[in-house]
């Protein structure tokens, strides 16, 4: 029993630990940012966290407006109100699955790259001889990918809600034959600019902060061996999505709900 | 040049994001249409809104011709008081036109109809349109007609 305790209130003291380990880590790291000569640095992680996920997000924002524009349909033909189809996908999009299934699948894609990534610079010591010939790797190898995160998750997301309305207009309009101008008129109404939109990106960031602190934080802390790398790539995905699922709920009751 | 590449992509990616962001701002909210026109201030008092919302549509003859800004209760009167922003280019609705509550379809949103008048004079802005008619209440239908119809039986 006292045994039980003991355990608990180290674990307890080991969590709090890690947390202002990662709290300070990410302090350091974005106060190392401002240089000019590192924007190159920059680009090639925009490329390699953004650009290459782009395919995945556009691919699956495509079909998951399409299954809404789907689902949609078959339930409102039922109430004869097929009209609003535009308003339900658009909403839908904009306010949670945007946001969320954009951070998820950026978790997968580009997070476990970035701890799988950081994990090995450290399992192979380059990190450390990075700091024996005076390059701070929280400002070389670190900043940079956490900055990248923060630009481009909220842009995937962007891109993610739109293409997916894309698809449910090319399911709701051109296959199915709902009204066109009623489609869009109904979205314009109902969606508005600060409420949704803005909301939606607001939403991204948070995400975005979570999911790379996370991924970086977990490469940077992994154990220097390969079952640490593995082992760390696994959290990342898991912790980040639970911290993304956690997150949207906490987001969306202040946002839109009356908690 | 693979660098060269790489820049490009990123580029294209940057401006594929904004370019999302340009559609849902102007094709999915339709962001320009409430912050192009210029509008005049009209307001009405109604016995009951049932419903109506800030920026609902005000319409003539089923053309939108402006927004509600505003709605609360007139606390001397109680009666609740819709103010509703006309665009500029509708400047000739007389002040005798008549303001009612509709609804589109049968569980649709409320929206105000205006209905013109006969008097050569028009509505400017701070106006109050005096001819107005509620929103249909479903439930003081129903009552209505229940004592009607034990009014007969009697």
């Amino acid at each position: 029993m006292i045994e039980r305790v003991r355990r608990v209130g180290s674990q307890g003291v080991q969590f709090l630990e890690s947390f202002g380990a990662s709290g300070l880590f990410l302090f350091h790291s974005l106060w190392a940012w401002p240089r000019a000569s590192s924007f190159p640095l920059l680009v090639r992680q925009i490329y390699s966290v953004g650009v290459l996920s782009l395919i995945i997000i556009v691919v699956s924002g495509l079909f998951i407006g399409m299954v809404l524009a789907l689902q949609g349909y078959n339930i409102l033909t039922r109430y004869g109100s097929e009209q609003a189809l535009g308003q339900l996908v658009s909403l839908t999009l904009l306010r949670e699955l945007g946001p969320v299934v954009a951070s998820l699948l950026f978790a997968g894609r580009a997070g476990s790259a970035l701890t799988a990534e950081i994990g090995l610079m450290k399992a192979t010591e380059q990190l450390a001889s990075m700091e024996m010939i005076g390059v701070d790797p929280l400002r070389r190898i670190v900043s940079p990918r956490l900055w990248a995160g923060f630009i481009c998750l909220p842009l995937l997301a962007l891109i993610f809600s739109t293409v997916g309305i894309w698809g449910a207009q090319l399911v709701g309009v051109d296959w199915l034959g709902v009204y066109d101008g009623s489609f869009w008129a109904n979205m314009q109404d109902s969606v508005e600019f600060r409420e949704d939109v803005l909301n939606g990106i607001i939403k991204s960031m948070v995400f975005a902060v979570a999911v790379t602190w996370i991924a970086v934080f977990q490469g940077y802390d992994t154990v220097p061996t390969s079952e640490g790398i593995s082992r760390a790539t696994t959290r990342t995905v898991v912790y980040a999505s639970l911290a993304v699922l956690g997150l949207d709920f906490i987001l969306t009751a202040v946002m839109f709900g009356d908690l | 040049m693979r660098m060269r590449t790489m820049e490009l992509s990123v580029g294209a990616f940057m401006i594929a994001g904004f370019a999302a962001l340009a559609f849902l701002a102007i094709r999915v909210s339709g962001l320009s249409i409430d912050t192009a026109e210029e509008t005049y201030r009209v307001t009405a008092n109604f016995e009951n809104i049932g419903g109506l919302t800030v920026r609902a549509k005000v319409t003539m003859a089923g053309v939108v011709i402006g927004r509600v800004s505003d709605i609360y209760l007139d606390k001397d009167d109680y009666v609740a008081v819709v103010e509703m922003d006309i665009f500029n280019k509708y400047d000739n609705l007389s002040i005798d036109s008549t303001a009612s509550i509709l609804t589109a379809g049968v569980l649709g949103e409320k929206y105000i109809g205006i209905m013109v008048g006969a008097e050569e004079e028009f509505l400017v802005d701070g106006d109050e349109i005096d001819d107005t008619q509620s929103a249909l209440v479903l439930e003081d239908l129903v009552s209505k007609f229940l004592f009607n119809s034990v009014a007969e039986d009697e």
